[in-house]
């Protein structure tokens, strides 16, 4: 008798201080978020059902992507396998595809997920058709690529990096350099690099994707490569042929 | 004999013409006829043909049969150093892998060459891979020859997809005209040439990290010793070189090595891709002479800084990892190795990062701290958790929101994490604010103390005196009633 009404006591107290703490907030840190979640939760789009498989001619493929290691060390092929998986399951790694290469390359399945999850190539979330990276590291910044993913942005209707438009067609993220900071700034849509944009060709570019063309890849200056806009200041002649300037021995 | 002693007994005058100190040599203004990389601009055919015709392949079955001490002594004698950043003397680090009976040894021996670019600034490497892959294939049989390595495994980056191609047609052909694979150029000498690409880590540019991600496993840098010259890829002896280090060998054993050591001041001879990008007229990627003096290298190949010489704010001479050096320095310094540690940076890639007046610089050193937050593998607790605390106080920094002795506070915490972890990626994301802090501290004291006069003062972690809500107590411990914050109030 008298303990349940010390408990009813208390379960009043805890009620007090539980209304009090929605007045006044304690500080607390948020939850470290990184650019995906590293845990698995399955889905109706991704769960170890769903089967996956290589085509034969992938097949063909990744056995020859096997025989470039030694035959004790298979799971070296496991990143160029997961990219090639990738490239078949629209672009993305789902847990079947680890769990499918897991089993090609006789691997424990966690020694994938690690791998997986430790690459950024590696998209475990489903994404649009095309895939819009755009560079922001400091060179590409300094040439104005924040206007740009800004540009990006805006243009495929308002969302921001990480999300795909509604009708799934663009996923835009913000990416590390890729090393074409001569060409800043630039993006990547699929495999292909498209350097030195504005904002004239940046919108140019996502319509034509949108129109299903596909843009001239490469600087959209109107250079060739890497080469000084203005003109040539190196190699302006033309290249010196086998056994010119060597020493007598090898000319 | 007679002429001598009479100008012996001459007395000694000097007139107007004659040139008594040695003269002093300017760097710079390399010669077509001398750059190696004559396709760096995709003008010409990247292919077998095209490479045949630029020199590539010319006798190297010669090369290959001068065996691997003459090699490795021509590659000492030009003086070439690692071009991936650390600039290692490359012959010294080759002959590393051939130590005293070493033909017992019945392991195979691997050449890794390293075409995982990812240092943000630099994009020379990528000019290689796409315009001059036959160069580099060749390289990879050279350099092979002279470690005695059995196969050459080239870790490409994976965004460079277009240069990966060209890289892989550029083997297939090489494998098909039989100058890899078995008997290689008919030398006898067998030697094979895989690409392995990786997936989009920074760090498995370095050369543990690498071989880690090339053995199928998470790009974690591993202790050493043991070094990979005794175990590394796949347990076997392995060395790790950067691709402009493997393509530009060749060349070197046709041309001589006193041709290639005669570019660039002693210690740093040679030739050197650099790759300027950010605020300058026309940014490009040139192979030009070591020792070039940086401002000759702005002017004459990118059109000079946007804006003139004048509005020069600072540059980053060697990739993110390096310090930012001041305009006053830009002016005098050397491209080479020793120039720019004598300036407190580095060469690293050559990789030239320039900031005009307009640039918001406490705000792009921020976002190399982003960089390196977004690129630590997580393996060393003072990079994990030092490069995710340097970003935050940065980007409070960045915007002013901070106390002054909290630069102490960041050095401090560089100095905590530098030289404190297993590889170099620690060090390269202390670096850019120490550099940051040593040229450009006044800019940082002001942004702080303009933010102090337009929103009051702030407390320690950022927040604002004024958004605290004045009815609460507020702990001693926050700031709030430090000295330091009354100065311009």
């Amino acid at each position: 008798m008298l303990s349940s009404a010390c408990r009813g006591i208390s379960r009043q107290l805890v009620a007090a201080a539980t209304r009090r703490s929605a007045v006044r907030s304690f500080s607390k840190s948020c939850a470290r978020s990184s650019d995906a979640i590293f845990v698995h939760r399955d889905t109706a789009y991704n769960n170890p059902k769903i089967a996956f498989e290589f085509t034969p001619d992938n097949l063909t493929r990744a056995n020859e992507i096997i025989s470039h290691y030694p035959s004790q060390y298979k799971k070296a092929a496991v990143i160029p396998l997961l990219d090639l998986a990738q490239r078949q399951n629209k672009g993305w790694t789902s847990i079947s595809v680890m769990n499918y290469v897991a089993k090609l390359l006789n691997m424990p399945p966690m020694r994938v997920y690690e791998v997986a999850t430790f690459y950024t190539m590696f998209n475990r979330e489903p994404i649009g058709d095309y895939f819009v990276q755009v560079c922001t590291t400091t060179p590409c910044m300094l040439r104005g690529s924040t206007e740009i993913l800004n540009t990006v942005c805006d243009t495929l209707g308002g969302i921001k990096p990480g999300q795909t438009t509604k009708d799934g067609k663009f996923t835009v993220i913000e990416v590390e350099c890729q090393g074409a900071c001569s060409n800043a700034p630039m993006m990547v849509i699929g495999d292909d690099f498209y350097e030195d944009l504005t904002v004239e060709t940046t919108k140019k570019i996502l319509d034509a994707f949108s129109k299903g063309q596909r843009p001239k890849i490469g600087p959209q200056s109107g250079r060739q490569t890497s080469e000084n806009s203005a003109g040539l200041t190196a190699l302006t002649s033309k290249p010196y042929g086998p056994g010119e300037f060597c020493t007598p021995e090898f000319s | 004999m007679f002429n001598l002693t009479k100008a012996a007994a001459r007395p000694f005058t000097r007139s107007f013409a004659t040139v008594h100190d040695p003269p002093v040599r300017r760097y710079g203004g390399l010669k077509d006829q001398d750059r190696i990389f004559t396709n760096a601009y995709c003008r010409h055919d990247h292919g077998l043909k095209g490479a045949l015709s630029r020199g590539d392949w010319h006798r190297t079955k010669d090369i290959i049969l001068k065996g691997d001490s003459w090699i490795i002594q021509t590659i000492k004698d030009s003086g070439l150093r690692g071009r991936g950043g650390a600039g290692f003397p490359s012959g010294l680090k080759w002959s590393f892998m051939n130590k005293p009976g070493w033909e017992k040894d019945p392991r195979p021996r691997y050449l890794v060459v390293n075409a995982d670019e990812g240092e943000p600034g630099t994009c020379k490497d990528r000019e290689i891979l796409r315009g001059d892959p036959h160069k580099l294939v060749e390289g990879c049989l050279v350099a092979g020859r002279s470690m005695n390595a059995s196969a050459a495994y080239i870790y490409i980056r994976g965004e460079f997809f277009q240069e990966a191609t060209h890289l892989q047609q550029a083997i297939d052909e090489a494998y098909k005209a039989g100058f890899i694979g078995k008997n290689a150029c008919g030398s006898g000498y067998d030697f094979d040439v895989y690409v392995h690409r990786g997936a989009g880590a920074y760090i498995c540019g370095e050369e543990t990290a690498l071989i880690e991600s090339i053995e199928g496993k998470q790009g974690k840098p591993r202790l050493k010793p043991p070094f990979p010259a005794d175990v590394g890829l796949f347990g076997c002896p392995t060395t790790v070189a950067n691709v402009e280090t493997v393509a530009v060998a060749p060349t070197i054993c046709r041309r001589g090595s006193s041709w290639f050591a005669g570019f660039g001041r002693d210690r740093n001879q040679g030739t050197k891709l650099f790759c300027i990008s950010g605020h300058v007229n026309n940014p490009c990627v040139v192979e030009e002479e070591m020792s070039i003096p940086l401002k000759d290298l702005i002017e004459k190949h990118c059109g000079g800084v946007r804006g003139g010489w004048d509005n020069l704010l600072g540059i980053i001479p060697g990739g993110s990892s390096v310090p930012v050096i001041p305009k006053d320095v830009c002016a005098e310094v050397l491209m080479d190795y020793d120039s720019l540690k004598d300036a407190q940076t580095g060469l690293g890639t050559g990789a030239v990062i320039v900031m005009d007046r307009s640039t918001d610089i406490v705000a792009a050193i921020a976002r190399f701290a982003h960089f390196y937050k977004h690129e630590s593998c997580g393996q060393c607790t003072p990079c994990r958790e030092g490069t995710t605390w340097m970003m935050k106080m940065m980007d409070r920094i960045a915007e002013g929101r901070g106390h002054l002795r909290e630069i102490d506070m960041l050095l401090e915490l560089t100095k905590q994490i530098e030289g404190r972890t297993i590889c170099a990626l620690g060090d390269a994301a202390a670096w850019p604010i120490q550099g940051l802090m040593r040229h450009f501290r006044p800019e940082v004291e002001a942004r702080i103390n303009n933010f102090r006069v337009e929103n009051g003062p702030v407390l320690f972690g950022g927040r604002l005196l004024s958004q605290v809500d004045p009815t609460h107590a507020i702990p001693d411990n926050l700031g709030s009633n430090l000295k330091e914050m009354d100065v311009l109030h």
